[in-house]
């Protein structure tokens, strides 16, 4: 298959990426210039090309040592060194794949469901879903706050016009909260570029740049509140069910299953390489855990009461995201991995809740869950797939969300033990909230007579949510292409926070410390030898035993097991005072480029020079 | 394919040479024995959708949703007679060649089967692997051998339920996850299968799901599981915290090197593996969802809440069994909360109209003692109660389900809406049913332990084991393990009391049914009795694998006549003899001959056996004198003690009062308080401050393009004369 | 000379600056606007022999607009003296809160 694609007159990897991000404004264009009645039928079309555009990806992308593929680069806006330039690797290629399977999808669930307005509707559908694709796939910081924004103004107009009784306040709530951390981010990211003096808004160049330990937190705050915001990590998640519950079906889909993702993803893409100091300190480490901790049961608790049945799985949503938060704040590549395995998930199964509510809405024109029960009777088909994805959305083995949640827990484990223990009750949450929902909705005497004429799936019903269905338990049952695909990325991230806790004195070291061998009789025997049983083996694992042969996983969980396990939890964690210190010297020495104010004098002179 | 090479842990594990040896044996095609099951599932849950649509599709119109009953059953209601039981049926066949394989071959290691790499990350890797070895083998053997009869006597109890179909999906499902959960090679194939029945329990109690009761029944399965498994992950993240893996072999061997024996991590890992558990097996204090599980259909309860999954539990102790060995005091917990568990359930038996909740607290009782003979040490006894608890307790239940099914039609017949459930509207049931009578005797009499019953030498030995293990000379725990051991006895007395007044009350005496029904009331059809005799034929017989060698050649041993000295012990004995080993280490040896009383082996065989029978003799003569009255004549609930056991300990009322209601109210304030209050208000307060600024500069906004001009140039003015001052 | 010229500019522009503040006629304040225009021509002017030819270079540059604005602008005038049968800009305050 690969060898098929790069075989293809214009090789696939030269222009697929461009090809996601142009087409559906491509599309958007052929919705404006066709008749509305036909809209739907343009839009879906084009989004339906764009993801089969989207499956060579799949074969195309090779995660090799972990970087950046498929990567091409214009130049756009010369005097601010900003270009356009996209690439794709491990942590962006399922969201970009995510993106273009949910966009025809959401399209195809709301069929019938936007009566008015269809050329407008449609046309911020494509682009929405060039916004958000465009996000996932900037390697530029400039191109990547372009596309973020895009992706604002959309769904501000899906929310606000198709919406429902409360529609502009929840536009308008969304539209605010999340204005305001991303300006904050934007003032980040140009003070980012102004201190690297590269005059370059690439990937690359933030990443070069040296920061001090004063200056990683204020940067590292700027973007946390921007991307928490987006998340959304409680307090600031209140947003999401206003919005969730007036937003048509499709906008609730397309913003539970990718404009969320939009922050953890920017956790994973820029929080952690850009301020590996930041995200090391013990009271970043000690807050982000603390607020995903209390997303993960606050979030289940005020789900489990709510009436509305739409506002329910939006808190839902809050409580999933907490996992990714605590999975990537955990610092392990399990952690990583599994809040990646999360985000995936919960785009298929909330995805799939929400196009089953909005069935639901359409068929009785209510979303309380009150009004349903015994719907399994007269929609059998439609109660199985209801119950397939709860049980998915609630972490099931053998589903797709057991794989994320069930790795998120185990990496944290590694490094906070308790805080793990306390997230997974949030199993037994999510029990608690789910289940008293499905059988209010699918169970129970059919005693409503409205319910009594419920239609069961239509054709075009099945073809939603069979593929959603179909991945939640191909991601449960086989999850090892996708664990594969995104390992050696993560491992490069997890490798930059690493190399800086090196830096900063060693937090590892500690730990050994802590947890010395000796202390009990040498009981706690390891034999660090991975190095001879993996020779030979392939390639792509080696920065993970790189990870591995650095004993962070063993270490952490050996002070964790030692019978002061409690103490050294408290300590072990985090670098002790004067190893952030000694980092900020460190950092403050390093040659370091002007920075400040004069790039943008520089800037405007060049180009008045060259007008002139 | 997919597979990429991962990384090894940071542990290098010593591989037993031993599993290489034991490649001499090669498994028969291991992978059937989960395929057929799940592929019932699929030809199963096809053809319920099928007929489910049919039926919706005629309520949706008004038609009558059900109109074959009586008539020739559809297509739908046809093939689930022969895919569900036979694909039980085949893989029955398949798990006895790989036993005949496995007993030819000296295995001394467990066989793995790998698949498919799982999970894997970088430092993490769970196959999709099952392992075979004598204690997986036995496992598979009871759940597709008892689980292919009551497949069967399905067959005539579900045959006339509209959810026929389902039903048998449901089942089959039930035993794909169930050998997962017997087969899977580390904890967490384990939990997948762990949780999956769990799922096939929560679906089958709701079975009925349109009875809001039932639904509800489900519901508190599914998330009183949940909190055991709480305690699973917790357990597999520990392991996998000091093991970096989670292959049993890996970790079972190297546990002695990793941990320390008796210290805080192994305690804690066993101690988080037992609310694991207490949650699937139904023990204190999460017992409470089990009695409510009856509202599935019997033969559910018979497979799922008596013969298999509540066993899990059991079983994952025993497999954990090296791990166990090595914290006393979480073995001492575990034999405390089953010994207790045994005491109060039973204790609540006493007192229960209802036959299938009689049975139920039976079935909790009875695993209280597999988990006092596992936590005791004895795994191979409390493996051996298992089995012979499936054979009885299976029986019982299909015998109750046979009852229920004759007062059920009876009642209907007769236009009465009398609970069948009920034993106090049953009584004379033995003139009508005299299969299910006879047998449902042999089941009484096994579970009380009556010599030379299955259950006689199986709840002996646990007994047994715990007053030997209470006489090992280093036992920090003796004084404690006497306590078991003495109310370990006095609940296997109320054993046989409650049990035989369940027969008492339903086969014995005058008939309480009512004249009208009274003449429908019919033997079951033969392919409901054929499973009871053949459970019953197991019920005799079934203790005979592991007749202790001492009481072999003695009387109860009808001097060597019972075959099979131990045989279950020399079976079991390469996946426990470690454990014991290591037990025998850290506690010293058990008395052998002399626990307690002085007494031999047979010595106190005899008696327990005497003492039973005693009591199931004198239990029948009381209470066959006594009159019942049916429910509809019945008083008022009693009270005092009595009333105090009627209501179970008021242990659903504490939970509800204690925990779920504080639950909901908190859910409740999180929402109103925290989230609509205190955030949302705030973020409006914001909203509400910037607008009133707003409208408080607007007031400046006069609309007179002259005012405008006049502060433009007043401004201008201003700017002016700065920059000249300045 | 220079300051002759910049005199008058100054002059030019107050007298405009005036008008527009206080007449009310819509006509006059646009003219008053015309008037500030050219008086900062006429500076540009006059300046430009000291700076540079850039100066009268600004001169069009104003003038256009300046042309383009007097095409709109008495374009909305008409409009609203169509519409309220009156140019005193007193009557009109759509803009008030």
């Amino acid at each position: 298959m690969t060898d098929f694609l790069a075989s293809l007159p214009l090789p696939y990897q030269d222009w697929a990426l461009h090809a996601l991000i142009w087409l559906p404004l491509a599309g958007l264009l052929h919705v404006v210039a066709a008749p509305a009645e036909r809209a739907r039928h343009i839009a879906f079309r084009w989004s339906a090309a764009v993801f089969v555009a989207s499956l060579g990806l799949w074969w195309a992308f090779d995660p090799g040592p972990g970087g950046f593929a498929l990567e091409s680069s214009a130049s756009w806006i010369d005097s601010w060194g900003v270009r356009y330039a996209l690439g794709v690797d491990g942590i962006s290629i399922f969201m970009v794949l995510l993106t273009t399977l949910t966009t025809p999808i959401a399209i195809l669930g709301a069929w019938n469901y936007i009566d008015k307005r269809r050329k407008a509707f449609y046309s911020l559908m494509l682009l929405l879903q060039t916004g958000v694709t465009g996000v996932f796939l900037a390697t530029d910081i400039f191109l990547f706050y372009v596309f973020f924004e895009l992706t604002l103004i959309p769904m501000y107009f899906i929310v606000g016009i198709w919406g429902g009784e409360r529609r502009i306040y929840a536009a308008v709530k969304f539209f605010l909260y999340t204005a305001v951390g991303s300006l904050l981010m934007l003032v980040a990211i140009l003070y980012m570029y102004f201190a690297s003096g590269a005059e370059s808004f690439s990937y690359q160049a933030f990443l070069a740049t040296e920061l001090t330990m004063r200056e990683q937190l204020w940067l590292f705050a700027a973007f946390a509140l921007a991307f928490g915001i987006k998340v959304p990590v409680f307090p600031f998640h209140t947003w999401l069910p206003d919005a969730h519950v007036e937003a048509p079906t499709p906008g609730s889909v397309i913003l539970a299953s990718l404009l969320l993702k939009m922050g953890t993803y920017g956790f994973l893409r820029f929080l952690l390489p850009f301020f590996p100091g930041a995200v090391q300190h013990p009271t970043v480490v000690a807050i982000m855990l603390a607020l995903g901790l209390i997303g993960i049961v606050y979030a289940a608790w005020v789900a489990a009461v709510q009436p509305d049945a739409k506002k329910l799985v939006a808190y839902t949503s809050v409580a999933h995201m907490g996992f990714v938060v605590i999975g990537i704040f955990a610092l392990t590549v399990n952690g990583l991995q599994g809040g990646l395995m999360v985000m995936i998930s919960h785009g298929v199964s909330t995805g799939a809740l929400f196009l089953l509510l909005g069935m639901m809405y359409e068929r009785r024109h209510t979303r309380l869950i009150e009004d349903f029960g015994g719907i399994g009777r007269v929609a059998p088909l439609f109660a199985t797939v209801f119950v397939i994805t709860a049980l998915a959305s609630i972490g099931l083995p053998g589903t797709s969300g057991f794989i994320g949640e069930f790795l998120a827990l185990i990496g944290v484990f590694e490094t906070h033990a308790v805080v793990a223990v306390v997230a997974t009750t949030g199993v037994i949450f999510a029990a608690y909230y789910m289940l008293p929902m499905v059988q209010r909705i699918v169970f129970n005497p059919l005693d409503n007579p409205e319910n009594r004429a419920f239609p069961d799936l239509s054709r075009r019903e099945k073809v939603v949510l069979g593929p959603l269905v179909a991945l939640m338990i191909w991601i449960g049952v086989h999850p090892a292409p996708f664990l594969t695909r995104m390992e050696p990325s993560v491992g490069v991230v997890l490798e930059r926070v690493e190399a800086a806790r090196v830096g900063m004195g060693g937090r590892a070291g500690a730990m050994e410390a802590v947890a010395d061998p000796d202390v009990e009789g040498g009981r706690f025997r390891v034999d660090e030898a991975p190095e001879e049983e993996g020779a030979g083996s392939d390639e792509a694992a080696a920065p993970a035993r790189g990870l591995a042969a650095r004993g962070q996983t063993p270490s952490g969980i050996r002070a964790a097991m030692h019978p002061r396990w409690n103490a050294a939890l408290c300590v072990a964690p985090c670098p002790n005072s004067w190893a952030i210190r000694a980092a900020a010297r460190l950092a403050c020495t390093a040659p370091r480029r002007s920075r400040c104010a004069p790039g943008i004098v520089h800037g405007l002179r060049d180009a008045g020079t060259e007008e002139g | 394919m997919e597979f990429a090479a991962f990384a090894p842990g940071p542990y290098t594990v010593v591989q037993d040479p031993a599993v290489q040896e034991a490649a001499g044996w090669e498994p028969f095609l291991p992978g059937l024995l989960l395929l057929l099951p799940l592929a019932g599932f699929i030809a199963n849950g096809w053809l319920a959708l099928r007929a489910a649509s049919r039926s919706a599709s005629a309520l949706r119109t008004g038609a009558d949703p059900d109109p074959f009953q009586g008539a020739t059953p559809p297509r739908t209601h046809r093939w689930p007679t022969w895919i569900g039981p036979g694909a039980l049926l085949l893989a029955f066949l398949v798990a006895m060649a790989n036993f005949v394989g496995m007993s030819g071959a000296d295995l001394h290691a467990p066989v793995v089967v790998p698949y498919w790499s799982w999970i894997a990350t970088g430092s993490l890797e769970i196959s999709a692997a099952i392992q075979l070895d004598q204690l997986s083998m036995l496992m598979t053997l009871v759940v597709t051998g008892v689980g292919f009869l009551i497949h069967l006597f399905s067959v005539g109890y579900m045959r006339e339920d509209p959810g026929y179909p389902r039903y048998f999906a449901y089942l089959n499902l039930f035993v794909f996850f169930m050998l997962i959960l017997v087969l899977g090679a580390n904890y967490g194939m384990m939990f997948v299968g762990w949780e999956g029945v769990g799922l096939c329990s929560y679906l089958l109690i709701g079975f009925w799901f349109t009875d809001r009761e039932k639904a509800d029944a489900g519901k508190k399965a599914f998330i009183v599981n949940r909190i055991g498994d709480f305690g699973f992950l917790v357990a597999m993240f520990l392991l996998f915290g000091v093991f970096g893996t989670l292959d049993f072999q890996t970790i079972f061997a190297g546990a002695e090197q990793q941990m320390v024996a008796g210290g805080a991590t192994v305690t804690l890992v066993t101690l988080l593996l037992m609310l694991g558990a207490a949650g699937k097996s139904a023990q204190l204090p999460l017992h409470i969802w089990l009695p409510d599980a009856m509202a599935g259909p019997t033969p559910v309860s018979a497979l799922i809440h008596a013969a298999t999954m509540v066993t899990a539990g059991v079983y994952m102790v025993a497999r954990s069994s090296v791990l166990y060995a090595m914290a006393p005091a979480s073995q001492a917990v575990v034999a405390g909360i089953g010994v207790l568990t045994a005491l109060v359930a039973a204790t609540i038996a006493l007192r229960q109209h209802d036959i299938k909740k009689v049975l139920a607290y039976s079935t909790i009782s009875q695993l209280g003692f597999m988990f006092l003979g596992a936590g005791i040490g004895a795994f191979t006894a409390a493996i051996f109660h298992l089995m012979t608890h499936a054979f009885f307790k299976a029986l019982l239940f299909l015998g109750a389900g046979a009852a229920i099914h004759s007062m059920h039609h009876a009642l209907h017949r007769a236009g009465s809406h009398a609970d069948p459930q009920d034993m106090r509207n049953m009584g004379g049931l033995k003139t009508p049913m005299r299969t299910a009578w006879i047998a449902m005797w042999i089941a009484t009499l096994a579970i009380a332990g009556i010599w030379p019953l299955a259950g006689f030498f199986s709840k002996d030995e646990i007994i047994w084991y715990t007053a030997a293990w209470a006489g090992a000379p280093d036992n920090p725990f003796g004084g404690l393990y006497t306590v078991y051991w003495i109310v370990a006895i006095l609940t296997a007395m109320l054993t046989a009391f409650y049990m035989t007044r369940l027969m008492v009350m339903t086969f014995h005496g005058r008939s309480r049914v009512g004249a009208q029904a009274r003449a429908h009331l019919h033997e079951a059809p033969r392919v409901m009795t054929i499973p009871l005799i053949v459970l019953a034929v197991l019920s005799v017989f079934g203790g005979w694998i592991n007749v202790p060698a001492a009481l072999r050649e003695s009387v109860p041993g009808l001097y060597g006549v019972l075959p099979m000295s131990e045989w279950l012990h020399h079976w079991l004995e390469p996946v426990t003899h470690r454990a014991t080993e290591l037990q025998t280490a850290a506690l010293g040896d058990k008395a052998h001959a002399d626990p307690l009383a002085g007494l031999g082996e047979v010595a106190w065989a005899l008696m327990s056996t005497l003492a039973a029978a005693l009591v199931v003799v004198w239990a029948f003569r009381r209470l066959s004198a006594r009159r019942y009255a049916p429910a509809a004549e019945s008083g008022p609930p009693p009270g005092g003690l009595r009333g105090f056991l009627a209501n179970k300990w008021y242990f659903d009322e504490i939970y509800d009062r204690g925990i779920v209601r504080p639950l909901v109210a908190l859910s409740r304030w999180c929402w109103r308080a925290v989230d609509a209050a205190i955030i949302d208000g705030t973020v409006n307060l914001v909203g509400y401050a910037t607008r009133l600024a707003g409208f408080a500069a607007s007031l400046f906004q006069t609309g007179q393009a002259t005012t405008y001009a006049f502060a433009l140039t007043l401004g201008v003015l201003l700017i002016l004369g700065a920059a000249v001052l300045l | 000379m220079l300051s002759h010229a910049l005199m008058l500019s100054a002059a030019l522009f107050v007298i405009g600056t005036l008008g527009v503040v206080v007449r009310r006629n819509a006509i006059i304040i646009f003219l008053c606007i015309e008037l500030q225009l050219n008086a900062v021509n006429l500076a540009f002017v006059a300046l430009s022999r000291y700076t540079g030819i850039e100066g009268q270079l600004y001169v069009f540059f104003v003038m256009t607009v300046a042309a383009a604005e007097a095409a709109v602008g008495l374009a909305i005038i008409i409009a609203i003296f169509r519409h309220y049968k009156t140019v005193n800009v007193d009557q009109f305050n759509l803009l008030k809160w």
